[in-house]
């Protein structure tokens, strides 16, 4: 197989650990997210953020997990500051302290985005399995005290989708910058909670309407994101704007991924920025370089018009639902395995919603800790 | 519209940076950035808070003499508009 151009990343994404007191049955980390305990050091993330902004990127996402749980987030704020990074703190807040806050931005922070789950405490506190609904207002409101930029973070499913019209009030009374409504991406916890959290299309219809309503009425003060599902797409997304293009994931233990989720697909092997530089593993890496490109299409894809446009979807939804990573993605309405997305929207019809019986919601958890301590991802040269 | 006496600063959450790889200034704000050209370049180092439109207008006329001055304005006003729609800049009054 040829070697596939490789194009600059622009965006660092710094999962900084796994662990969050929050418990969001549609977590994007892993299901076995405790597998990835072996963190970096300081002194490793740092030479992560060099080595990134060597390779081109100039946007910092730090978060977790929640970020706030590394206490050593400050000096690796003055060190994004230094090569210049845009750094987002993207964080539950419910670690955070007014004086940390005041600290952070000191040293450089540019943007702090906040989850919100609901607009009430109870349903709010339903979704991230605690309490904590008060405490992230209250963040909310330190953040513009000290006169930091506010994006507030709503992911949107089922329970919450008729809100958006007090999800938009409850941005304009915080004075949020940025509000991101983000559809469910139904894959980790989300997948396993699929059947709760999917909406049905008239949900969906609406709630677009009136984010495209409060856009309008509020360009030039809050700019408002609406993420559509690909669940209701004809096509899929251009997941990650493409596999290993834009955007540079480094997982807690040091994994460079393209996507938050690419080490839970079979047959790769990733490596860590602790055996071997960032710059190398981003430009020659096997697992990177294996979805770049258009070789590993298969049809519909490779002939296909859009293929330059969405990359044939989502890698990661291509495994997890159909079990073959090379498929296209099954959002795609071309997809011989279309009928999988079918058949979840049809679960959403009121009908088949009530003679389901409730279904419990589950809740992300890590793995009992087991007594060994030696790492047990396949990662790096050391396994082979 | 953004108003001839208005004196447009880059709003707090954006930052300007030189990019070594490009040679270009790019604008940065949550999720995105903005490559700019020699002209937006100049317009943006001028959004202080301190320069009037009108004074960005007749600075940037002066540093590109030969250019006729409604193309300069028009380039200017249309370009701190987008700007101004998508919350990057702010006007003083």
């Amino acid at each position: 197989m040829s070697t596939p151009a490789v194009n600059r990343p622009y965006t660092l994404v710094a999962e900084l650990t796994y662990k969050c007191p929050l418990r969001c049955v549609y977590c994007s980390n892993p299901l076995d997210y405790g597998r990835h305990d072996a963190t970096l050091s300081t002194e490793e993330w740092l030479r992560v953020l060099r080595d990134a902004e060597a390779l081109g990127v100039v946007q910092l996402n730090l978060t977790g997990g929640e970020p706030l749980l590394r206490p050593d987030l400050e000096p690796l704020v003055a060190e994004a500051e230094r090569l210049q990074l845009y750094t987002n703190l993207i964080t539950s807040g419910i670690p955070l302290t007014r004086e940390r806050l005041a600290r952070l931005r000191d040293l450089g922070l540019d943007n702090v985005q906040i989850s919100i789950q609901d607009v009430t405490a109870a349903g709010a506190e339903r979704i991230a399995g605690r309490k904590s609904f008060e405490r992230k207002l209250q963040v909310a409101r330190w953040v513009k005290e000290l006169s930091l930029p506010l994006t507030l973070n709503v992911v949107l499913h089922r329970e919450n989708l008729d809100h958006c019209g007090e999800i938009v009030a409850l941005a304009e009374k915080l004075s949020a910058d940025r509000l991101e409504l983000a559809n469910t991406q139904y894959l980790g916890w989300a997948l396993l909670n699929r059947e709760s959290l999917l909406p049905t299309r008239e949900q969906l219809a609406r709630a677009r309407e009136i984010a495209a309503a409060a856009r309008a009425r509020l360009t030039g003060k809050m700019e408002i994101l609406f993420v559509t599902p690909d669940y209701y797409g004809d096509r899929p997304k251009a997941c990650m704007d493409g596999w290993g293009r834009r955007f540079i994931v480094v997982s807690p233990d040091g994994l460079v991924l393209p996507c938050h989720l690419a080490h839970t697909l079979p047959g790769l092997e990733w490596e860590s920025v602790k055996e071997r530089a960032l710059a190398e593993i981003w430009e020659r890496g096997d697992a990177l370089n294996h979805f770049r490109g258009e070789e590993w299409m298969q049809e519909p894809c490779r002939s296909c018009d859009r293929r330059t446009i969405d990359f044939g979807g989502c890698r990661c939804q291509a495994y997890h639902l159909t079990g073959d990573a090379a498929a296209t993605d099954p959002a795609c309405a071309l997809s011989p395995r279309h009928a999988l997305i079918e058949a979840a929207r049809e679960q959403t019809a009121p009908a088949a919603a009530a003679a389901r019986k409730s279904v419990a919601l589950k809740y992300r958890h890590a793995p009992q800790p087991r007594n060994s301590v030696r790492p047990r991802h396949r990662s790096s040269a050391r396994d082979r | 519209m953004i108003e001839p006496t208005a004196r447009p600063k880059l709003a707090p959450k954006v930052r300007l940076r030189f990019d070594a790889q490009t040679q270009r200034y790019l604008l940065l704000y949550p999720e995105k950035g903005m490559q700019l050209n020699g002209t937006a370049a100049d317009i943006v180092q001028l959004c202080t808070g301190e320069h009037s439109v009108e004074e960005i207008i007749t600075r940037l006329g002066a540093k590109y003499a030969p250019q006729p001055p409604e193309a300069i304005r028009q380039e200017v006003t249309s370009f701190l508009n987008a700007l101004a729609e998508r919350a990057l800049i702010q006007s003083e009054p």
